[in-house]
């Protein structure tokens, strides 16, 4: 790292002298000054200062001890002090790994207000929960998150770092690893120690055509994101051992950041969160109008699953583009995805191939789609969903 | 106010596949195209412009790519979609970059333009890691806003947006300058206009290299990577499974009891 005030542009006025959590800047003679046994780099005084006269360069680490990095470490994304689901799937993930290193799994929230979090995952196989809490922090902010994790990171060092390929944890894991000059995977579906003790992270490229396999051998932390639904749950915690809670010191210096939340327009539905569904009942072309849409809401909701759209009926305007599944969509790995008038492009595939099953309803028995479904129904959409949806609706009534 | 975009050249189709004997991707005979968040990266560029020069403000696009030589081609195709000049970043200490240093790199070619604003895609569809925007914007240590899915306002400090994300749209103001990326649902990308294919025939495209960027090697390409790819390989195939035909009523029964056996009902 590398840090240096621009003379030039500085003109004293004190800012990051403020801003500072470790107290390493004074003004001198209306120049501030960076005390470099001090600094540790986390860049509050490069956002706070109004006049960009301070730079942060990362340069490549210094061939540091890595066996100083113990611990796997789990970020734990909440949204208004609820878990995300994909974070319990990667203490699953998580705590196999930490086993194979014979370490401890640890989960990082970042919040306010974060003590029904900590409940909930007191139940699952953790041996520390780290609560970092502040009401700046109430709601995701990339710069706030990332300095105050790239901090946390630098000041007790793990090993291996897990984040949900969410919006959230796509965006800030780069942060943070550009930060810390490490190495990040993106997008992970397998996660496994080897035997030298490296973590070798497997992810799909190229829309799920190809696989890779991605280490970080040089520096630490091992950082992933990982796609939702590929681990399952882990089973709840059956020994005494509860994880240990340990409240982070809250460093306010931090908290600041270039932007500001004006406002959260909640997407109340509960079918429209399509990558953490269990099943997604899909509409494409064949569905035809709008009004049709409806009867592909309907089967979702008998079924308690989540409704996808293939670009052709997004584009069409018959449902809201958070819907679309594909390459320009969402990727999305249910355990049923049940594609109704989608013909299966390339670009589609992309999105849903991964999915552990499939079902495809089309009248074109030479759809694309047939090649990639495990049940192929040969018909028309619009008279076999309405009267499945009745068939489950009189199922579930009867049980 | 000046803009820049950054695009990456992808192959026209992901249906890439993998030579074990050779331990290369095959990507013979396949074009390649601007990758598609880009385009709508773009539009909402030019978009931008447009506006602030109709309100008689000055205002710029340029377009910038890391790539092979022949990433040209998509800077050509950038300016007949609007951008008003571009650079081409080659140079061979860049191959086999990572997101840490494919960030760095075009963090360190921004710097020399010193724009107000940058627009990215989402995500590239060859990689798919939605990595090096935020990337970009740490290195510069630009504000940053993922998953734009509108531009609300503008003004020369601070710009509104809407951020799609999984729980619904986050209305955010964020400082200038500021690195943003953007979702297909911002805008409907434009055809090339006529005089937009001439400026791309004409249009001179400077290519900088390593040190006009003032980038030292061990941060660039292989060598600035702290991720290594160790293996490729193709994912288990999957096959079409049995398939029915016959009249709706029938199908819907047959569905109904398949829904039953795989225990979703
Ligand atoms: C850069 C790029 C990115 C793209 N990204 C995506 C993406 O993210 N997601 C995506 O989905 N697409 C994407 N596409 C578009 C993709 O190529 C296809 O055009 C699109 O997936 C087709 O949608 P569809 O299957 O609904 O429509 P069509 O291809 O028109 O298929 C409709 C199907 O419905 C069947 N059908 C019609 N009526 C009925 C009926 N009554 N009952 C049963 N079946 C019926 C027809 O036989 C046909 O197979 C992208 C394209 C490009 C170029
Ligand atoms: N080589 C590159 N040259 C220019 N822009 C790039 C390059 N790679 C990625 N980008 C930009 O970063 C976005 C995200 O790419 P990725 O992180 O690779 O998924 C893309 O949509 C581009 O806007």
């Amino acid at each position: 790292m590398a840090i240096r005030v621009i003379e030039e542009k500085c003109n004293g006025c004190g800012l990051c002298t403020k801003n500072c959590p470790q107290m390493a800047i004074a003004v001198d003679n209306k120049k501030a000054i960076i005390d470099l046994e001090v600094c540790n780099y986390c860049g509050a005084c490069a956002a706070a200062c109004r006049f960009r006269a301070i730079t942060i360069e990362v340069d490549k680490q210094a061939q540091e001890d890595l066996s100083q990095y113990r611990g796997v470490w789990v970020f734990g994304e909440q949204f208004r002090g609820k878990v995300a689901p994909v974070v319990l799937e990667l203490v699953g993930a998580g705590r196999k790994l930490a086993d194979a290193r014979n370490t401890e799994l640890a989960v990082v929230v970042l919040g306010s207000d974060l003590s029904a979090a900590a409940r909930e995952l007191s139940e699952y196989p953790v041996d520390k929960v780290y609560l970092y809490e502040a009401p700046e922090l109430a709601h995701y902010d990339g710069e706030r998150y990332s300095r105050v994790l790239g901090d946390l990171v630098r000041a007790l060092k793990p090993e291996i770092l897990l984040a949900g390929a969410t919006t959230t944890g796509r965006s800030f894991m780069s942060q943070v690893a550009i930060k810390l000059y490490t190495g990040l995977t993106a997008d992970c579906t397998g996660l496994e120690i080897g035997d030298d003790g490296l973590l070798y992270q497997t992810r799909p490229a190229y829309g799920g055509n190809i696989m890779a396999t991605i280490l970080c051998p040089y520096t630490r932390p091992q950082m992933a994101t990982v796609r939702h639904k590929v681990f399952p749950l882990p089973p709840k915690r059956t020994n005494g051992k509860a994880p240990e809670v340990v409240h982070l010191n809250v460093k306010p210096q931090l908290h600041s950041s270039r932007s500001e939340l004006l406002d959260f327009i909640e997407q109340v539905e509960t079918t429209v969160n399509i990558v953490e569904a269990d099943i997604i009942v899909s509409g494409g072309r064949g569905i035809q109008d709008p009004a049709n849409f409806a009867l592909i809401e309907a089967l979702a909701k008998a079924l308690g699953g989540a409704v996808g759209a293939s670009r052709a009926a997004v584009d069409a305007g018959w449902i809201p583009y958070a819907h679309q599944v594909g390459q320009t969509g969402k990727t999305v790995c249910p355990k049923l995805y049940i594609a109704c008038g989608i013909s299966g492009a390339v670009q589609h595939l992309a999105g849903m191939s991964s999915s552990d099953t499939i079902i495809a309803i089309n009248k074109d028995p030479d759809a694309p789609i047939f090649q990639v479904a495990n049940f192929g129904f040969v018909g028309d959409c619009l008279e076999i969903v309405p009267l499945l949806t009745r068939k489950i609706e009189a199922l579930r009534g009867r049980a | 106010m000046k803009i820049c975009v950054c695009i990456k050249q992808v192959p026209a189709t992901t249906e890439v596949k993998f030579d074990p004997e050779t331990n290369t991707l095959v990507r013979e005979g396949v074009d390649s195209q601007i990758n598609p968040f880009d385009v709508y990266a773009l539009e909402e560029a030019v978009r931008v412009k447009e506006r602030l020069q109709k309100e008689g403000e000055e205002a710029t696009v340029t377009v910038l790519t890391m790539g092979p030589p022949q990433a040209e081609q998509a800077l050509r195709e950038a300016i007949s979609l609007g951008a008003d000049d571009a650079v081409l970043l080659s140079d061979r200490a860049f191959r086999g970059a990572d997101t840490w240093a494919t960030s760095y790199a075009l963090a360190q070619a921004l710097r020399k333009l010193q724009p107000d604003l940058v627009f990215c895609g989402m995500q590239a569809i060859d990689g798919d890691t939605g990595q090096v925007g935020p990337g970009i914007a740490v290195h510069l240590d630009y504000a940053q806003a993922t998953y734009v899915a509108k531009i609300e306002a503008l003004d020369k400090r601070k710009i509104t947006v809407r951020r799609l994300v999984e729980q619904g749209y986050e209305v955010c103001a964020v400082r200038l300058p500021v690195v943003m990326t953007v979702v297909k649902e911002i805008n409907e990308p434009r055809t090339p206009s006529l005089r937009g294919k001439m400026n791309a025939k004409k249009a001179r495209i400077p290519v900088w290299k390593a040190a006009d960027i003032e980038a030292p090697e061990e941060k660039l390409g292989l060598q600035g990577s702290p991720t290594q790819v160790v293996k490729v390989f193709s994912p288990p195939h999957r096959e079409g499974g049995e398939k029915w035909t016959g009249e709706p009523e029938e199908l819907a029964d047959k569905l109904a009891s398949l829904l039953k056996e795989l225990e979703v009902v």
